[in-house]
């Protein structure tokens, strides 16, 4: 398998997307860590189905808006797995609202954790990286990072940001083997869009070329691609699974 | 081995250049070392120290003798 004897760290990974990417990695070999910042109950359980399935995982609490919580994460993955070969930056929150009823609290939560979070977590493992002269990271940024969205300006402007933070850093590592890629996921059916009122959610579908929302698994799949050796000319990008919504 | 011996192997072996080029007085810049190639030796040799350098501390030492001052003041 493609990713044998590798350890990868997903953030976020109790639900949703961070799960299809745990599922998916430790499908190809790797050994996941699954982060979690509250529900240790789902994380276990993405945990249990990983060793169902054959694989190797361990769930690790970690806020990763907080530096001191994140410096445990790598810590307690570099203790029992030796190293940390690929990090999926994929936690992240909405706090949607129009400019002008957002909450200066709304703006800081979202950019602590989809941008600050980010950058916590790559400078974290870096180090390692860089010391092994290779790593991956793929962060899961968002076509709305490319287009905007009204509503979402906080949400939004931390999705951009992670996109410029890709690129840097990925400039930045490419001389050491370090590869930076991002994912930028259109609509997919996560417990993040199902609040939406369901013709809005009819409404974004017929607007997506390829006419039906994305599936985690659809997320899971690029993610498991640019974390590959099988992507090994591959970084700096930006790869948006979106069923064409953005282009 | 003395501090200064220690420093010279570890910036031979992480800029690959000449034991006979690295002197108390040559700059990391003079062995063509990128900004990069500079953080790399701070961590290799806060390893051998067992050292924690604050990045002030690190910005200041561009050359080997100022890595080896920093080491004998601060172990
Ligand atoms: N679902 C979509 O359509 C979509 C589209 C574009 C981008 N995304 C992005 O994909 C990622 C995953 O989204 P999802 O749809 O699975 O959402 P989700 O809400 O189902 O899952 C997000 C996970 O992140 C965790 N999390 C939140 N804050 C955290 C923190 N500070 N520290 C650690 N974990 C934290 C949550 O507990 C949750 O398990 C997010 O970054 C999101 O912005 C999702």
């Amino acid at each position: 398998m493609l990713l044998n004897e590798s350890v990868a760290i997903v953030t976020g990974a109790a639900r949703g997307l961070g799960r299809a990417i745990a599922l998916e990695l430790a499908a190809g070999g790797a050994q996941v860590v699954v982060n979690y910042a509250g529900s240790e109950a789902k994380a276990l359980q993405v945990v249990h189905e990983i060793e169902a399935a054959g694989g190797r995982g361990m769930a690790v609490q970690a806020d990763v808006s907080l530096a001191g919580d994140v410096d445990r994460l790598v810590k307690t993955a570099q203790d029992a797995c030796g190293k940390v070969d690929i990090l999926v930056n994929n936690a992240g929150i909405a706090r949607d609202n129009l400019i002008l009823r957002m909450k200066e609290g709304d703006w800081d939560a979202v950019l602590a954790t989809n941008l600050k979070g980010v950058f916590l977590c790559t400078k974290a493992v870096a180090k390692g990286m860089l010391k092994r002269r290779a790593g991956v990271i793929v962060n899961i940024a968002s076509v709305v990072g490319i287009s905007g969205n009204a509503g979402q300006a906080n949400y939004a402007a931390a999705k951009a940001g992670v996109i410029g933070l890709t690129k840097s850093v990925a400039k930045e590592l490419a001389p050491r083997g370090i590869r930076v890629n991002a994912v930028a996921p259109g609509y997919i059916l996560t417990d993040m869009t199902d609040i939406l009122p369901d013709e809005v959610k009819n409404g974004i579908a017929q607007t997506i070329p390829l006419g039906r929302v994305g599936e985690p698994r659809d997320v899971a799949k690029a993610v498991a691609f640019l974390a590959s050796p099988d992507a090994a000319y591959i970084t700096g990008q930006t790869l948006c699974v979106d069923g064409g919504m953005e282009m | 081995m003395g501090v200064f011996e220690k420093v010279k192997s570890i910036v031979v072996d992480q800029l690959g250049v000449d034991e006979d080029d690295v002197t108390l007085e040559t700059s990391f810049e003079e062995l063509n070392a990128d900004s990069l190639d500079i953080v790399e030796l701070i961590m290799a040799l806060e390893e051998e120290f067992d050292l924690d350098i604050p990045d002030e501390e690190a910005e200041k030492i561009r050359t080997v003798g100022d890595a080896v001052k920093y080491i004998k003041e601060n172990q």
